[in-house]
């Protein structure tokens, strides 16, 4: 379980976060929602080792995260899909995804797993061996998750997968986070699509201005009328 | 066919100085790919490691000083980049820029001291020095065996940068910093492995540059350093194969204007020296200035895309 306790971060002055906390048990799928500047991807870049906080505590599994390296958070199974997708856009399809599993050696399993993302992603099978700057938003974005995948990881992080996709393309992203979850992994995701996310989510996290504010099963605040205003649009 | 017999010389010798300039101008563009950083103090690394061969070569036998000279250039680039470069990684690119040019005071200043200033005497390397006959002309092996040598250190090089796993880090490295950090890669171990390939192959050329001049003061590096910077722009800085190419084509073009007299003479285009090989440096710099007016990203430089 991933443990985040009175969190503080700030950017040169601006407090993007004034002490959040939340839980991120296995197996489940959590969602952040909120608006821009509301310090959702603050979160992420904290727990991933991108950012340094202030003051507070990221635990996973009982051992503390903040101040650890980034690679040695990878190494403990947290990957992250990064906002805007971020491919490496002159490496090919293939070297993306090894890249993905960087830090592994062991070569025999790798081969397995690509086949088992390559399963998952059949368009990503198709390009190969395309550099990934030729491919179109939407594969850019299953590549990136099939790149975090291929690092093993027990929870897996992504920041607005769904953000500038076509209504069909989100529906596909969706039903992946889905398939990913049902094989055993845990999501943290982070949307602006809120009715997408909570429909997903087990639990949910509202962010206001880098608190806290509602929290729930996804069902609840689904049907929470400050979050319908608010969030929903309705 | 006299014509020819004349010109041939100054393309091979041409040829080999390009060969020298393209394993400088390598460490230029490779570590401007990943840090987009002129490193000014790689030509004085250069020098310095022809200094290290004249003092390590008067102790020591030559089958040790050689090994001992690459292995102690490239501790010093690695050195360079964890004292000078890695402190700054957050700070602007200028401040980078600025300790580089420090760092080539430096180490020209420091090379002053220990010399005083004096001509360094090269020592003679037997065999890469001995004079040779090749197409009727006189010349030593360093300047043949030059560009078999560089095609492949580049060759080998290439390989390791698309065909292995550092090498790929490296090319992940240079797209974007924050995402190769989220795939596990230490940053700073790509950047130090980056600055020790280019002090290996700087080494590599200093020795081969140095064999064919008859010493090293604390300046030496400066003009092939400069000159292997414009090789670098001009191929397209951050393209190793630009680097390589734009290096022969500048080698070629000097060593062709140094001896531009004689072949006109013996052409009958003209009846007597004119000079012009003094144009031979002006010309590499007037071709830079073109460069950077006509074409910014050089031969095979890549457009700069912004990332979204």
């Amino acid at each position: 379980m991933l443990k985040i306790e009175n969190l503080h971060v700030s950017y040169g002055g601006i407090r993007a976060l004034r002490g959040i906390s939340l839980e991120v048990p296995d197996g489940k799928i959590v969602t952040l929602i909120g608006a821009n500047g509301a310090g959702k991807s603050t979160t992420l870049r904290t727990i991933s080792g991108l950012v340094k906080a202030d003051s507070g505590s990221i635990s996973y599994d009982g051992e503390e995260l903040l101040g650890m390296p980034i690679y040695k958070i990878l190494e403990k199974g947290i990957a992250m899909v990064p906002e805007g997708r971020r491919v490496f856009t002159n490496l090919t399809v293939r070297e993306n995804l090894k890249i993905g599993a960087y830090l592994r050696n062991d070569k025999a399993q790798i081969e397995k797993d690509l086949d088992w993302v390559y399963e998952l992603f059949p368009r990503l099978k198709e390009r190969d061996w395309q550099l990934a700057g030729t491919l179109s938003g939407g594969e850019q974005q299953m590549l990136a998750v099939a790149r975090a995948l291929m690092s093993k990881p027990k929870l897996i992080m992504m920041d607005e997968p769904s953000l500038g996709l076509a209504p069909l393309v989100v529906k596909g992203i969706f039903d992946i986070i889905r398939q990913i979850n049902d094989q055993g992994v845990t999501v943290l995701l982070i949307e602006q699509n809120a009715n997408m996310a909570l429909k997903i989510a087990d639990y949910a996290y509202v962010l206001e201005t880098g608190l806290i504010g509602l929290t729930g099963t996804g069902r609840e605040l689904l049907v929470n009328e400050d979050v319908k205003r608010a969030y929903l649009g309705s | 066919m006299d014509a020819l017999k004349t010109t041939l010389p100054y393309i091979i010798s041409g040829i080999s100085v390009g060969g020298q300039y393209a394993l400088i101008a390598i460490g230029y563009t490779m570590v401007y790919g990943i840090l987009r950083l002129i490193n000014f103090a790689h030509g004085d690394v250069f020098m310095v490691a022809g200094l290290m061969m004249v003092y390590l070569a008067a102790s020591l036998p030559l089958y040790l000083a050689i090994p001992l000279v690459i292995l102690l250039t490239v501790a010093l680039g690695f050195t360079i980049e964890r004292v000078a470069y890695k402190p700054l990684r957050t700070a602007p690119r200028m401040s980078v820029m600025i300790s580089a040019i420090g760092v080539s005071y430096l180490l020209q200043n420091l090379a002053l001291y220990i010399t005083g200033g004096l001509n360094k005497n090269y020592p003679a390397i037997p065999w890469i020095s001995d004079r040779i006959s090749i197409f009727g002309m006189e010349t030593s092996r360093v300047t043949v065996i030059t560009p078999f040598l560089t095609i492949i250190l580049v060759a080998a090089l290439v390989q390791l940068i698309n065909h292995t796993k550092i090498g790929m880090a490296m090319r992940a490295v240079s797209r974007d910093f924050e995402t190769s950090q989220l795939m596990g890669i230490q940053i700073n171990r790509v950047i130090s492995a980056t600055f020790i390939i280019g002090t290996f192959l700087a080494a590599v050329g200093s020795i081969l540059f140095f064999t064919n001049y008859p010493g090293v003061v604390p300046t030496s590096g400066a003009m092939p350093g400069l000159k292997a910077f414009v090789a670098a722009v001009f191929g397209g800085i951050g393209s190793i194969p630009g680097a390589v190419i734009g290096a022969f084509i500048i080698g070629i073009a000097e060593s062709v204007i140094k001896g531009l007299d004689t072949i006109l003479i013996v052409n009958g285009a003209i009846d007597e020296q004119i000079g012009l090989a003094t144009f031979s440096d002006a010309f590499t710099f007037v071709l830079l200035i073109i460069i950077l007016v006509f074409k910014p990203t050089g031969l095979f430089g890549e457009k700069s895309t912004d990332k979204v």
